[in-house]
């Protein structure tokens, strides 16, 4: 038996709290809203936040793209297009540009997003103090105090210990000034790309229950210390083995068996258009 | 002499209960030592006043459950206090009862005006961050944003309380119970505070060890200045430390003065008892 599934999966009434729950979140940027985390098709842990704030904001005349640590094609971003494309019938695509709505795992695209995009980030942790702290009553606490010496300390004892900032990804920010919140696991480097971001950043956590925001032109500023200021992942010298694109984010891939290291793009789709471009243009040369 | 305390602390009273009829009028003798037994509302600090000067180190005595660290959590803000009032000779918190103010304002209070040792050091210390990181932590706390100053102040502060430092980045729970003690004398002593507490600092450590931390509160008092409130149930520790002695029992006071003169010509029976009771 196949029942007629409601309009993006969810009634009418789960669409609603979420979307209230979305609401207190733009109006607080970095604060973590709570919220009833409903039961999903896919199990919590993979991606069930960010899958209901898509559920909840879609509407018919959206365009959506869903990304997995940069590629369109793995298996959980495909299942996540399948399941919103079924309920809902939206277009789908791989252009970042094209896209109105844009689920993401640990990654921003490397376009730049726009005016009037979104951008849903699942989250496993949310709470950046969790590491410092692990009773919810007392991190709800420091935060509504301002209280963030524990989260410094950490990035204390890693320079300390390392010498540096040992962040390898989720570097905390300060939001608006106000709130510190976990960016998501991306990469240190695409925190700059949240720092008065043109399109509303949306951000899910569906196993622990919390959506927060970051609105477009809010400033995003990630914590570092004043003689250790921050810095980002440094491909310098690299470029995609596949399309040559440098300043971006790559991925080092080691050959098993030769012991070779290439880099290529972590966004996949970045990728194929730069390659799409090249061809385009050595088509273009080769006629005249 | 003339000199303005540091901080008044005015009938502080501290109860775990509601109180009943029988109860609430403190000195009409219904109490069992400081328990009610009608309504089973323990007084564990009943209404406690005194002052404490700049340079001065006051020293508490009491037998145990006599309110001692129960006075020296609600001073420090680890807990609330039931009623009462206290004073900080500061020229930003003049005139006001600081138990009354915001949990922000407590904060402020305890990483710029305050520094505590407890008995315990997993209560003062984080231990599984690095001895340096602890010290640093209270330099965070109170707005320092630079590493290589944190560095340098910890190293120093470590080097003082004989803390070798290439052990520094070590975590405190790898060290013996006096480095532990030193550790954190080292991150109280982070900010400069004018405020020292010291609950039980000697309490569980070995002679040697003991004597090594007392010469060092000694030699912190003699440098800095800074005030103390001591507290010990162990005579001989108050008496080389503290000029100024106050006696609990069952939370209230039951007597105070000079060190010398409350050790050698005790007035009040249980003082007594305590005193001849020193081996």
């Amino acid at each position: 038996m196949k029942a007629n599934t409601h309009f993006a999966f969810f009634d009418e009434g789960s669409k609603k709290e979420i979307r209230r729950a979305i609401m207190k979140a733009v109006a607080i940027p970095g604060y973590q809203v709570p919220f009833a985390s409903r039961e999903m098709p896919i199990a919590r842990g993979w991606g069930t936040g960010g899958l209901q704030i898509t559920l909840s904001i879609i509407g018919k005349s959206d365009v959506l793209k869903v990304i997995d640590q940069g590629a369109d094609e793995s298996v959980n971003a495909v299942s996540i297009k399948k399941l919103v494309n079924e309920t809902t019938n939206v277009e789908l695509t791989e252009q970042t540009s094209e896209a109105t709505i844009i689920q993401s795992r640990h990654r921003v695209p490397e376009v730049p997003l726009t005016k009037g995009q979104i951008i849903v980030l699942q989250v496993p942790m949310p709470e950046p103090l969790r590491g410092v702290e692990a009773k919810e009553y007392m991190t709800k606490r420091m935060h509504s105090e301002d209280d963030y010496s524990g989260i410094w300390l950490m990035l204390f004892e890693q320079i300390m210990k390392y010498g540096k900032t040992a962040t390898f990804a989720d570097h905390p920010v300060y939001v608006n000034g106000r709130y510190v919140m976990a960016p998501s696991p991306i990469p240190r480097f695409d925190n700059n790309k949240m720092h008065q971001s043109d399109s509303l950043i949306l951000l899910g956590a569906g196993r622990e229950k919390k959506i927060y925001a970051v609105p477009p032109y809010t400033n995003v500023e990630s914590l570092a210390f004043e003689d250790y200021p921050f810095t980002v992942e440094s491909f310098e010298g690299l470029e995609c083995h596949l399309c040559g694109s440098t300043d971006i984010f790559l991925d080092e891939l080691i050959d098993q068996q030769t012991g070779i290291t290439i880099h290529q793009c972590n966004d996949t789709s970045f990728c194929m258009d730069q390659l799409n471009k090249k061809e385009k243009a050595e088509v273009q040369t080769s006629y005249a | 002499m003339h000199e303005e305390p540091i901080l008044q602390v005015r009938n502080l009273r501290k109860q775990f209960g509601t109180g009943c009829k029988e109860c609430s009028e403190l000195n009409n003798g219904n109490l069992e030592k400081n328990f009610c037994k009608s309504c089973g509302t323990v007084y564990a600090c009943q209404d406690i006043s005194f002052d404490l000067y700049p340079g001065e180190i006051l020293g508490i005595v009491g037998e145990s459950g006599s309110g001692k660290s129960t006075m020296m959590q609600c001073l420090y803000f680890d807990t609330d206090v039931s009623s009462g009032e206290a004073y900080i000779n500061d020229s930003l918190l003049a005139g006001k009862n600081v138990f009354e103010l915001s949990s922000q304002q407590k904060r402020s209070i305890r990483n710029h005006l305050y520094g505590m040792v407890y008995q315990n050091p997993v209560h003062g210390l984080k231990m599984n961050f690095s001895s340096i990181g602890n010290i640093a932590e209270k330099l965070i706390a109170a707005g320092n944003r630079n590493v290589a100053e944190m560095e340098a102040t910890s190293k120093k502060l470590l080097e003082s309380v004989h803390i070798p430092l290439h052990r520094m980045k070590e975590e405190p729970r790898n060290f013996s119970g006096g480095m532990q003690q030193r550790v954190q004398i080292a991150k109280a002593l982070s900010n400069n505070p004018p405020i020292l507490f010291l609950d039980e600092v000697t309490t569980g450590l070995d002679l040697s060890v003991q004597a090594n931390v007392l010469d060092l509160i000694k030699k912190i008092q003699r440098d800095l200045g800074i005030s103390m409130i001591v507290v010990s149930h162990d005579l001989g520790v108050i008496r080389m430390l503290a000029d100024r002695t106050i006696v609990l029992l069952n939370g209230k006071i039951i007597e105070e003065g000079l060190t010398d003169q409350v050790l050698e010509d005790p007035q009040h029976e249980y003082t007594q008892q305590l005193v001849y009771s020193l081996l």
